[in-house]
C-alpha cells in the first residue's frame, strides 16, 4: 500500500513539472494562471495521498480543503486584478 | 521507507525559485512564488509538521500572493517589468561558498526523527510529562506557546498587529 502511494506521489510530482513548465515559460499571464490552478489541484490530491501514507486522512482532508479555498481566493484576486487593469 | 518523497518536492522547490528569478514581469514572479509556497507547504506536510504546512499555505500561498497583487495594482504599469543587471562578481563567488558552508554545518545535525537527538532525548519528554501538571493545559503545543513562551508570543502578536495596521494604512487609502 505504501509503495503504491509513493508511486502515485511521484506520478503527481511529474505531472506538476508539466504544469510548472507552462507557469514559468507561458507567454501570457492567462497561461500562468491556468498552470497555477492545475498545480493547485495536483497539490490537493497530493496532500490526501500523503494523508493515506501517514494514515491520518481526516486531518489531511481538512488541509486540502483549505488549499482548495485558498486557491479560489487567489484565483478571484487575480481575476479582479486583470479585470481592472487589463492583460499585460 | 528507504525511498523518500522529499527529493522530488525539493527539486520542484528549486525549479520554482529559479523560475521566479528568471521571469521578466512581477506578476508572473508573484504567481510562481505562490506555487513555491505550495511546494514548501507540501514539504512540511510530508515531514509531519501539519500545522506549519497549513500556516505556510494560508500565509505564503494565499495571503502573500493577494497582498503582492494588491501592491502591484497600485503601481504604474511600467514598473511591473523588471530590468535585470548582471549580478556582481563577488556575489557569484561568495554565495555558493556560503551555501557549501551551510551544507557542511547541516551535516552535523541529528538525523530526522532520531530518537537519540538532544531535542527528543531530554527537551520534548520534559514538556510531554510536566506541562499538564505545571500549566493545567491539556494541549502541549498550546501550553508551550501560551505558558512557557507567553512573553515571546505576546511580542509576536504585537509584530503581527503592527504589520496588519501598516497594511491597512497603506492599502486602505483612497486613490489620489
Amino acid at each position: 500500500m505504501t509503495g503504491f502511494s509513493l508511486v502515485v506521489l511521484d506520478v503527481l510530482a511529474v505531472l506538476i513539472v508539466v504544469y510548472l513548465y507552462r507557469v514559468v515559460r507561458g507567454p501570457t499571464v492567462y497561461d500562468r494562471i491556468l498552470g497555477l490552478n492545475g498545480i493547485s489541484t495536483k497539490a490537493i490530491i497530493l496532500l490526501v495521498v500523503i494523508g493515506t501514507v501517514y494514515e491520518r486522512v481526516a486531518m489531511f482532508v481538512d488541509i486540502s480543503t483549505g488549499y482548495a479555498l485558498l486557491n479560489l481566493v487567489g484565483a478571484l484576486a487575480l481575476a479582479k486584478y486583470l479585470e481592472q487593469r487589463g492583460a499585460l | 521507507m528507504s525511498y523518500s518523497f522529499e527529493l522530488p518536492l525539493l527539486i520542484l522547490l528549486i525549479l520554482t525559485a529559479g523560475g521566479a528569478i528568471v521571469v521578466k514581469d512581477l506578476i508572473s514572479s508573484v504567481l510562481i512564488l505562490g506555487s513555491y509556497s505550495f511546494f514548501l507547504a507540501l514539504v512540511w506536510a510530508w515531514l509531519g509538521a501539519v500545522d506549519v504546512a497549513f500556516v505556510e499555505a494560508v500565509v505564503g500561498a494565499g495571503l502573500a500572493t493577494v497582498f503582492f497583487l494588491l501592491t502591484l495594482f497600485r503601481m504604474a504599469p511600467e514598473h511591473i517589468l523588471i530590468q535585470r543587471s548582471p549580478p556582481p562578481i563577488s556575489a557569484v563567488i561568495a554565495l555558493p561558498l556560503l551555501g557549501l558552508l551551510l551544507l557542511y554545518a547541516a551535516s552535523d545535525l541529528p538525523a530526522f526523527g532520531d530518537p537519540q537527538s538532544p531535542a527528543s532525548s531530554h527537551i520534548s519528554p520534559y514538556y510531554l510529562e510536566n506541562s499538564l501538571r505545571e500549566t493545567q493545559t491539556p494541549n502541549v503545543v498550546t501550553a508551550v506557546l501560551m505558558d512557557y513562551r507567553a512573553l515571546d508570543t505576546m511580542l509576536e502578536t504585537g509584530v503581527i498587529f503592527t504589520s496588519g495596521m501598516a497594511c491597512w494604512l497603506l492599502l486602505g487609502r483612497k486613490h489620489s
